[in-house]
């Protein structure tokens, strides 16, 4: 009893600590977790929209920039949390090396850091949605908590093995760069699963553990309805994932305080 | 009498050096076979078959020149580190007194950085809360609790990493090599706290190379060369010898620059 209260304490303190200190000493703080989404958005909507002319497919009643928006904020909180988690072993050195608590834990403060991050602009999304004229629907209600539930699972899973694989092999940090770089593009972000273009090779794409997750995104806002056929995929991944990922950090964690 | 609070029996630890992954995974990959053959034999020892008690309640003064093993048997007692052979038995609470800050983030204000080391070292929040008065008295850092960090000079700091610890109830304490900060008011202060940690029986483990602090805090020293023990008695008798080995220039081997011991 005492264990698991502790360790509800220790993941609420890091990730308080983690909320403080990310936008310490900058003057927008908070709104940058909002902010740099939407420039991305931005970025892609004038360079694939407006300079190549990328449009949506006739048939689907949504402009282009509140796709890029769907699926943006969720890919912002994957990326920015498997980037930190990356070096969270490393940039956490002098405690490994000296104090036996549970390793995962900071990994699990790191992804729980950007998923408040991810909360709070979620009211942003939806108010692009109510500006496209798009109706809220009960499926937000169940679909937003079974997508993030998902997306939590699939990021942390992944964060616990580039963090642990990271110490023992430094190159990992700018290999993780430019996977996700890949890993983007092979996401249904600037595009949707369902374009005639895309859906030939659409199983291909759904390899990819992250494509099944941000469309599920992609059809609960844009359609208003919950792909449970999706969801199951992304969860399915996300089960597999964690367990390869709490194998490969037990492997590996009892060396942690040696290799930092 | 009772168990002792820390027994390391025939305890071996070795490190691998990664020298041919760093050297670059070009090479590595290319002669793989023999890069791995030479991975598995380039270890370095830094504990070899160590063997030692520490009764409840005393003090072990752990002595050597850099590279003998002092800190390796330090992060294996505070379960850090996973010995290669042998047994290891620690009984009771373990907290290891950081070096300078080495906990602290230096954005949050001495208060965060409280509660969030008392967590961290194994406390409740409520009860790192029911302390945090203590604390900050003992630190005597005034008003400065609710500045960050990182505006504290190193005296402060170490102010706050030893009165955070000393408030965290250890049944077994180690100690390496932090008491050399501050001035000598809070030296002395801490000196005056590891002496009441003695006397409520806290079992500590302290590895300095101040043989004087060694000679007042602790009962027993042990000597550490070269992942062995040299000498294991009182600790007045193991630190003259080990002074008298120092000045005939004896005492220091051979030690690789890797940090880890």
């Amino acid at each position: 009893m005492r264990g698991l209260q502790y360790h509800l304490d220790l993941i609420y303190e890091l990730t308080k600590k983690e909320l403080k200190v990310r936008y310490k000493n900058s003057a927008l703080g908070y709104l940058w977790s909002v902010l740099n989404p939407l420039a991305m958005a931005g970025v892609f909507y004038v360079g694939l929209g407006l300079i190549i002319g990328v449009r949506v497919p006739r048939g689907e009643d949504y402009p282009f920039w509140l796709l890029l928006i769907c699926g943006l904020f969720p890919w912002q909180w994957f990326s920015n949390s498997v980037n930190a988690c990356t070096n969270v072993y490393i940039g956490n050195a002098n405690l490994i090396r000296k104090v036996a608590f549970r390793r995962e834990v900071l990994p699990l403060a790191t992804v729980l850091n950007d998923l408040v991050h991810f909360a709070v602009s979620i009211p942003v999304i939806v108010l692009f949605l109510l500006l496209a004229r798009h109706r809220p629907t009960l499926a937000w209600l169940y679909g937003l908590p079974l997508l993030v539930l998902a997306q939590f699972v699939m990021t942390y899973s992944l964060s616990l093995v580039t963090g642990a694989l990271n110490l023992f092999f430094r190159d990992l940090a700018n290999l993780v760069q430019i996977f996700l770089q890949m890993l983007f593009y092979m996401t249904p972000i600037i595009y949707s699963l369902k374009w005639s273009r895309i859906a030939a090779f659409r199983h291909w794409l759904l390899v990819n553990p992250l494509a099944s997750l941000i469309s599920g995104w992609q059809t609960l806002f844009l359609e208003g309805r919950f792909s449970l056929g999706m969801w199951q995929l992304a969860m399915g991944y996300s089960v597999v994932m964690l367990a390869a990922g709490m194998l490969v950090h037990r492997k590996l964690e009892g060396k942690f305080a040696e290799v930092t | 009498m009772s168990a002792p609070a820390i027994q390391f029996e025939k305890v071996t630890k070795t490190y691998t050096l990664c020298q041919h992954v760093a050297g670059g995974i070009k090479t590595f990959l290319f002669h793989l076979p023999a890069a791995v053959r030479q991975l598995r034999n380039n270890k370095f020892t830094a504990l070899d078959e160590v063997s030692f008690e520490v009764a409840r309640g005393e003090a072990l003064g752990v002595i050597g020149p850099n590279g003998a093993g002092k800190s390796t048997a330090l992060a294996l007692i505070a379960r850090v580190l996973r010995p290669n052979a042998g047994r290891i038995t620690v009984r009771g609470r373990v907290l290891p007194l950081l070096e300078l800050g080495a906990g602290f983030h230096p954005e949050l204000t001495g208060r965060e950085n409280i509660i969030l080391n008392g967590v961290l070292m194994g406390l409740l929040r409520r009860e790192v809360r029911a302390r945090l008065g203590q604390i900050i008295e003992f630190s005597e850092l005034g008003e400065f609790i609710d500045q960050p960090v990182r505006t504290y000079s190193n005296g402060m700091l170490g102010r706050l990493g030893f009165s955070v610890v000393a408030h965290l109830d250890p049944e077994v304490l180690l100690v390496d090599e932090v008491l050399t900060v501050g001035d000598a008011a809070f030296q002395a202060k801490c000196m005056r706290r590891m002496q009441e940690f003695r006397r409520r029986g806290v079992t500590m483990v302290f590895v300095s190379h101040d043989m004087h602090a060694v000679r007042v805090i602790c009962e027993r020293a042990m000597w550490l060369d070269r992942g062995r023990v040299r000498m294991l008695d009182a600790s007045q008798a193991v630190t003259a010898s080990y002074e008298a080995a120092l000045a005939g220039g004896q005492a220091r081997g051979e030690v690789p620059a890797d940090g880890q011991a």
